[in-house]
């Protein structure tokens, strides 16, 4: 069975004409990590309050579990857990008063989903007395993560539970969600990090409220039209400048310490003269797997590309 | 061009910055990088004349730290993610305001507002609200409001956190262009690709600089291949913050 | 690609006069004034509304309160004066002849400020010994209007003494005897007393549970306790209890302070008292839900809580301005304010030392105002976000 189902979503904030969400649809199998991947804006937090019944869609069905987000509320608030942007928490309770109350809330108690949580909290469990306001922002996220999972929820919505919080803290986040997989519980995460959508069984790519592109992160990058090169050379600077003016690039950008660039023509070694010839030395050109960035910023362009057309 | 010799700063028993020492050449993309709570905002703070050090010694576009804040302040730019522009009042506004405070004459101001305008393609949205923009104009806006004084050094404080892949690259093309042009930039991010765009790096570790050198160098050091596990070595370490 | 030419020489020619910054700074903050709409509202809106309120409806001179003229003696020189105090826009004259009882059940029930009494020898008194007196009794729970009339009146009878004794070589005298009903030694403070009790209440039960809400909205939590299988209600009532309790200690304080230190005692039930403060308390705490619910920043709902609840209390509750004295609009307006009614049950309690039977007409009301707005934000707490 489908975990959730989402048919056709819409959603528009009062009197703008520029729809939040628009006609999105996916559908996420039970027990998979699904990433909704997108900037600031592209309408990943208007989605999870529609499914999460917070929200009315102003179009569109979705149901979670089998429930609809509209009929059946009630039901889906019994079994959902939720994590919202911001880690809201009582800031002025301890952790261990967090926990509980969270618990009492949705009518179970710590202990009887204890292990369930057990490895996440025993890295917060010696700060269980400190307030949650001095807590810093790794462990917020991890105390947010125990309550939102204390009732074993059937789904879990995770609304850019990374953000803001250090590199280490977001690779240990990523494990315990791995772990929480195994536990059969759904799990549907946001994120604009495009380095974590590999780490899901499914993403879709979501930009200005519409879907760009739904698959698994492995299939995406297959579908990646054309070869993609990584170019290097000894002034990046020139180098881009450079291959934004040749003729037969296709889409060149800056990517770290590379440049990803696609070529009408695949000929590498004219692209090599062509920079040489130029004045940039020590060029490096070989072929590289398209990456979810790289999907995401080729779909951008094509979306905008479609934008201007209407117009 | 910024030039720092043990700066620190004290909060009663807590050291926030430790003997921060570090210079940077005019015309440098200087990337300063650093967890939560490692220390990053209050070196920029400092380095900006918006904190006084509790010791050491810096010097920025050849100002002292300690006697001459105002000269700083006058000869910099400063942009953060957190505020950049007035979400009510239009982009023209903005400019003019902005233009005003940091002293452009009127025919001057007049000029550049044009230039920016055009260069940025706003022509059609010159007098609505900066509420209305996507988030990627208002970055870009963000910057070039902040160098619209022409100023000899930048700050960038996260400046490009939650937007799009495609309008991050167009704003460190926007970095380039100023670093070409002679300006200094110094900014804090938290992408680690956007590290590898920087000339020298930095990172922060609990109050105290680890690491500095280029992006290739340090991966050299470490042995790894990405900036991203040069931070995860460094950062693993970490006692205080996250 | 976007370029920005940057010229080879940096900083050309800025002049930074500190008088240029200035006014570029002050056009900046009158663009924020303009468009923010609400603020404008209350800026501008608030002196109009506030000179027209205290110019025109508010006054503390005393007009038209209802007395009663209890006329024993029947003669003319009695007549007179009444005819002189019936021509006075003071005073709203019932005449009539009522026995004692009747008077004190008047004063009880609030229906007259004054009672005169002109006794059955009147005349005689007057023509066989010179003197005479009026007994006049003042509803003092209200000093300041019981001091104010019985001026007035006492005014009005040496006026009239004066005519009389134009013509005569051997005065006559007219002496009013006062008598201060509930509070005879004038104490300002029972006016105060029960003032400040629903003053108090109404702030911290208003203000206090709209902010809690409110702030669950802001800091986020309320959105995690949506989604949970916990009902709204529950929430609110969570919210509510705390306060309840709290008030009820803020009562005993009142009390305890104006009994031992003001030493102004409760002449009436305790229990009934703190009943009544309990009603009255549910009234405010649905008032505060009900703000709560609109509101979705603690800055607005204290503002609205401020301006919109504390504001009306004072002016509207009688407690330092006459509602009689207002227009009839203002009256009507006063009607819905809850403090009001709660202000004359203690009153009523407290300094004239009523029992139930004097106070059913007000708690009813305020019964039906309470239920009202528990109704009205229960019904608008809304399950989702929008």
């Amino acid at each position: 069975m489908n975990a959730v189902v989402v048919d056709c979503i819409s959603k528009v904030y009062g009197r703008t004409s520029v729809p939040a969400v628009d006609q999105v649809s996916f559908t996420v199998s039970k027990g998979d990590i699904f990433g909704l991947i997108g900037p600031d804006g592209a309408g990943k937090t208007t989605l999870f309050r529609i499914l999460t019944t917070l929200l009315l869609p102003d179009g569109g069905t979705a149901k979670v579990d089998g429930f609809d987000v509209e009929k059946d509320l009630w039901e889906i608030r019994r079994t959902v857990g939720y994590m919202p942007g911001k880690f809201s928490l009582y800031q002025d309770l301890t952790i261990a008063e967090n926990l509980n109350f969270f618990a009492t809330v949705f009518g179970t108690t710590v202990r009887e989903n204890y292990h369930l949580i057990r490895d996440i909290y025993v890295q917060i469990e010696r700060f269980k007395d400190r307030r949650a306001g001095k807590l810093s922002g790794g462990m917020k996220q991890k105390l947010a993560l125990c309550c939102a999972l204390i009732h074993k929820p059937t789904v879990l919505f995770l609304d850019e539970p990374t953000t803001g919080v250090d590199p280490v803290s977001r690779k240990e986040f990523w494990e315990m969600l791995k772990k929480l997989k195994a536990e059969g519980i759904t799990i549907v995460v946001s994120t604009p990090y495009m380095d974590e959508a590999a780490l899901c069984d499914r993403i879709a790519l979501m930009a200005g409220g519409k879907l760009l592109s739904i698959d698994s992160p492995g299939n995406i990058a297959s579908a990646y039209p054309g070869k993609l090169y990584a170019v290097k050379g000894d002034d990046m600077y020139k180098l881009l400048k450079l291959l934004a003016l040749y003729e037969h690039t296709v889409d060149s950008y800056a990517f770290g310490e590379y440049a990803h660039a696609s070529f009408r023509n695949n000929d590498n070694n004219a692209v090599l003269r062509y920079l040489e010839t130029h004045g940039v030395h020590d060029v490096v050109i070989a072929p590289v797997k398209p990456g979810i960035e790289d999907c995401f910023i080729k779909l951008l362009q094509n979306w905008d590309g479609d934008r201007d057309t209407d117009q | 061009m910024i030039q720092t010799n043990k700066l620190t700063k004290r909060y009663g028993s807590f050291t926030a910055a430790d003997a921060i020492t570090f210079e940077v050449q005019q015309g440098e993309i200087f990337g300063f990088l650093g967890a939560n709570g490692a220390g990053k905002t209050t070196a920029m703070r400092m380095l900006c004349g918006l904190s006084i050090p509790t010791s050491g010694e810096a010097t920025i576009a050849g100002f002292d730290i300690y006697k001459q804040t105002e000269q700083i302040k006058k000869n910099i730019g400063y942009m953060s993610q957190k505020f950049s522009l007035y979400d009510d009042l239009t982009v023209t506004e903005n400019i003019s305001f902005f233009g005003g405070i940091y002293g452009l004459s009127n025919v001057q101001l007049k000029r550049k507002r044009d230039e920016l305008i055009t260069r940025l393609g706003l022509g059609q949205e010159a007098n609505k609200l900066v509420a209305s923009l996507p988030l990627g104009w208002k970055q870009k806006l963000s910057f070039s409001v902040a160098v619209l004084h022409e100023p000899k050094v930048v700050f960038l404080d996260e400046p490009t956190g939650g937007v799009d892949p495609v309008t991050r690259r167009q704003f460190w093309d926007l970095i380039y262009e100023a670093s070409a042009g002679g300006v200094t930039i110094f900014v804090t991010t938290h992408y680690m690709d956007e590290a590898e765009y920087c000339n020298r790096i930095s990172i922060m570790v609990d109050g105290r600089i680890e690491a500095l050198d280029t992006p290739r160098r340090l991966k050299e050091r470490f042995r790894v291949s990405t900036m991203d596990d040069v931070f995860y070595q460094l950062a693993r370490g970490a006692k205080r913050g996250d | 690609m976007y370029f920005i030419n940057w010229p080879a020489a940096p900083n050309a020619a800025i002049k930074t006069s500190t008088m240029k910054q200035f006014i570029v700074f002050v056009r900046k903050e009158f663009a924020h004034v303009l468009r923010d709409r609400k603020t404008l509202l209350i800026l501008f809106g608030m002196p109009v509304v506030q000179i027209l309120i205290f110019g025109f409806a508010l006054t503390n001179e005393v007009k038209n309160a209802k007395i009663v003229i209890a006329d024993y003696a029947k003669d003319p020189a009695a007549q007179q004066i009444i005819s002189k105090i019936e021509a006075s826009r003071y005073f709203e004259v019932e005449r009539s002849v009522m026995r004692a009882a009747e008077i004190e059940d008047a004063f009880r029930q609030g229906r007259i400020k004054l009672a005169v009494v002109f006794p059955l020898n009147f005349n005689h008194a007057l023509l066989h010994e010179n003197s005479a007196s009026i007994q006049v009794i003042a509803d003092a729970s209200d000093p300041n209007a019981a001091t104010t009339l019985s001026n007035y009146l006492n005014a009005i009878v040496q006026d009239y003494q004066t005519d009389m004794n134009q013509n005569l070589s051997v005065p006559y005298r007219i002496i009013t005897e006062t008598r201060m009903l509930y509070n005879p030694q004038l104490k300002g403070v029972h006016n105060f007393v029960p003032g400040v009790m629903a003053l108090v209440l109404m702030l911290v039960c208003v203000m206090m549970t709209a902010i809690s809400i409110v702030r669950e909205k802001e800091n986020g939590t309320m959105e995690v306790l949506l989604v949970s299988p916990f009902k709204p209600l529950l929430v609110i009532l969570s919210k509510a209890v705390p306060y309840l309790l709290l008030s009820l200690v803020n009562v005993t304080t009142i009390l305890l302070l104006s009994v031992f230190v003001l030493k102004l005692p409760v002449n009436g039930s305790i229990m009934l008292l703190y009943a009544e403060s309990i009603l009255f308390i549910i009234t405010c705490l649905a008032v505060g839900i009900f703000i709560s619910v609109r509101t979705n920043s603690q800055q607005v709902a204290m503002l609205i809580s401020l301006m919109g609840m504390m504001l009306p209390t004072i002016l509207f509750s009688g407690f330092m301005f006459p509602i009689e004295n207002m227009p009839r609009a203002l009256q009507l307006i006063s009607n819905i304010v809850p403090a009001k009614w709660y202000y004359i049950i203690v009153k009523s309690i407290m300094i004239k030392g009523l029992g139930f039977s004097a106070i059913w007409k007000e708690s009813l009301i305020l019964a039906g105002i309470t239920l009202f707005l528990l109704g009205v934000s229960l019904k608008s707490f809304k399950i989702r976000l929008a």
